[in-house]
């Protein structure tokens, strides 16, 4: 199977991807807006033709934990969810990440908080980014802008999660799981025959037992294995920032976006330039690591920067450290399901903050 | 005495009745005396060892007294969070249908936080094996009630007896799995005399062959003792499990395979 252009939901296009990627494993349960990529995956019955596991669960924290059970034998494995779902995924994301294990973990994020609603969110960014479950860890969080995203971010959180022993979340929301594009899904990848050397597959005589777990009461161990997932943080954040310019060049007025916002952003940056107004887009590709270099350099060019989010203000926190002081840094959001309009936007940046 | 005869003249061949399973390890066993956690470890080790399945196992081991279950087993483990066992048991067997798999799960991860866990997983017929340790007490945490405690029983957050009209009734999963469509083997055994050793050990090893056959999954119950918990020396805790556990939770298979396939012999050479 070559390179093929289909037109696709971003929910489909994360399920047909993970065959195409030569997933081992999907642990699922339906929640409103993904539940598309569970059905997509029982309809194509991949089982049949890769030899992919799907399995719909009986609770989100049942498929969390099979993934867990998955990622320790060193397969590659995911579950995707929404908002409510995800909440209750997070004790099993803490102990992925505190025994090291890699998977993809995909949220198509729906306003909160509670049920909320289950229109489009960008409200768990804070769970995301800074944590959601117990301890000191992080995920590797991508923000996918368009369905082709969606489909390629599959690929590219399994080879992160692989690279660095560490969950992986591409964080969505309901418009780009709903929304219809054209995608280019790539070729169809053979599942991985290699099995990493700390995977539990059974003891053979040649090697220790393998022991997945993220317990050491020990405190003075405990300490050490935290440096060391320290240190790896650090090493993603040196290595792993992507972003995504437009029109920063000679931008008076910088906006950051991501996901849905920064599609919105893209047309309000467009009409801002047609009425004469120096306006620029930066968008985060990973939202952790952030880009707080690239934003910190922008804001020795621009005059302010306005974080635009389908929340009540989260990424702000970040891009104020990012700008350290250097500009003014404003927030413009919607929430509780409302997506902007770039209009409004525009209008925000001129009324409220330039002349306000 | 011993200094007259000396160790030396008693390390024979001949009077080695009792030796070593490779498949424990050096490290001192943390359990608290007369626990029998220990017995039931030495029971699966033994299994592993002579059913030769050490490069095809795989354990998941639980929250509670046995967490540290991988540190005395020479087998792959995976270290559960609080009840998921059974989710995590469920996705090894999918991905790797060839291997055995095994849960070793205590009364609070079992039939408390992991009711839903268990439950599925036996229903779905999953083709693992649950060890159920059920001591009517939450042991790791310092002896409060579990959803297995007896009525009448005394724990530290049951400190009068279970009052069932206050507290609930105690569950009794090996009953409720027993009644799925998903489960193919289902036993209540206890490891409190050498008798019901032998007899564990006997229903232990069927139940792994019962798994290799990959028709359903197989629950073994060990009704067990906690003299800390109950505060109890061993002997008595032994007797009182005798005398007040047993009575409620009868030793006994609860379901057997009808089908064929079991009726061969399992190792008809082993001599348990």
């Amino acid at each position: 199977m070559e390179k093929e252009l289909r037109l696709m939901k971003g929910n489909e296009a994360v399920a047909e991807a993970a065959i195409r990627a030569g997933a081992d494993g999907y642990f699922g349960y339906p929640i409103t807006p993904q539940s598309e990529i569970l059905e997509y995956l029982m309809e194509a019955s991949p089982w049949k033709t890769t030899g992919m596991v799907v399995l719909q669960a009986e609770s989100e924290v049942a498929a969390i934990n099979m993934v867990y059970g998955g990622a320790a034998c060193g397969k590659k494995v995911m579950t995707t969810s929404s908002s409510p779902g995800i909440s209750l995924k997070q004790e099993g994301i803490s102990y992925i990440a505190g025994s090291e294990l890699p998977c993809l973990i995909v949220n198509v994020v729906r306003g909160g908080p509670g049920l909320g609603t289950i229109q489009p969110s960008q409200s768990d960014y804070f769970q995301a980014v800074k944590g959601g479950g117990h301890g000191d860890y992080h995920l590797i969080v991508l923000a996918p802008a368009s369905v082709q995203e969606m489909a390629d971010f599959v690929g590219l959180g399994f080879d992160l999660a692989f690279k660095y022993r560490n969950p992986v979340m591409i964080l969505s929301d309901g418009a780009i799981g709903q929304m219809m594009e054209k995608v280019w899904l790539g070729p169809q990848k053979e599942r991985s025959k290699t099995v990493p050397e700390w995977a539990t597959t059974g003891k053979p005589p040649t090697r220790e037992r393998n022991i997945i777990t993220s317990l050491d009461l020990d405190p003075a161990r405990q300490e050490v294995f935290v440096r060391k997932l320290v240190a790896k943080y650090d090493e993603i954040r040196e290595k792993e920032v992507r972003c995504e310019e437009f029109q920063c060049d000679d931008a008076e007025y910088l906006l950051v976006a991501y996901g849905t916002s920064a599609r919105v952003c893209q047309k309000s940056v467009q009409l801002g330039r047609a009425g004469g107004l120096k306006v620029g887009l930066l968008r985060p590709i990973t939202l952790f690591p952030f880009p707080l270099k690239q934003i910190n350099k922008l804001a020795d060019r621009v005059k302010i920067i306005l974080s635009v989010e389908m929340s009540a203000g989260q990424m702000i926190e970040d891009v104020q450290l990012a700008v350290n002081g250097k500009v003014p840094v404003y927030h413009f959001g919607r929430m509780g399901g409302m997506i902007p309009s770039p209009d409004e936007v525009l209008e925000h940046l001129k009324s409220k903050i330039i002349g306000g | 005495m011993a200094e007259a005869t000396g160790i030396k003249d008693i390390i024979k061949p001949e009077n080695l009745a009792y030796k070593r399973t490779k498949i424990m390890t050096d490290n001192i066993l943390h359990y608290c005396p007369g626990c029998g956690h220990g017995t039931v470890h030495r029971i699966l080790a033994e299994i592993i060892e002579e059913e030769g399945l050490q490069s095809e196992t795989i354990a998941v081991c639980p929250v509670g007294c046995s967490v540290f279950f991988y540190h005395y087993l020479d087998i792959d483990c995976q270290e559960a969070a609080h009840g998921r066992a059974p989710a995590l048991a469920t996705a090894i067997k999918r991905l790797l249908p060839e291997k055995f798999v095994f849960t070793y799960q205590g009364d609070g991860d079992l039939a408390a936080i992991g009711t839903s866990e268990t439950i599925h997983a036996c229903n779905r017929g999953e083709n693992f094996l649950i060890i159920f340790i059920n001591n009517g007490i939450y042991g790791m945490t310092g002896g409060q009630m579990a959803p297995t405690t007896i009525p009448g029983m005394r724990s530290s957050t049951s400190p009068y007896g279970r009052d069932v009209k206050l507290m609930g009734n105690p569950l009794k999963m090996t009953d409720i799995v027993a009644t799925l469509p998903g489960t193919y083997y289902v036993t209540r055994q206890s490891v409190h005399t050498p008798a019901n050793v032998r007899r564990t050990k006997k229903a232990m090893r069927k139940a792994v062959h019962y798994q290799k056959l990959n028709k359903g999954t197989c629950f073994v119950e060990i009704v067990s003792n906690c003299p800390s918990g109950w505060k109890m020396t061993p002997v008595q805790a032994n007797k009182w499990l005798e005398e007040n556990m047993l009575p409620f939770y009868p030793l006994g298979d609860l379901k057997v395979p009808e089908d064929e396939a079991a009726q061969k012999p399992v190792n008809p050479e082993k001599n348990d």
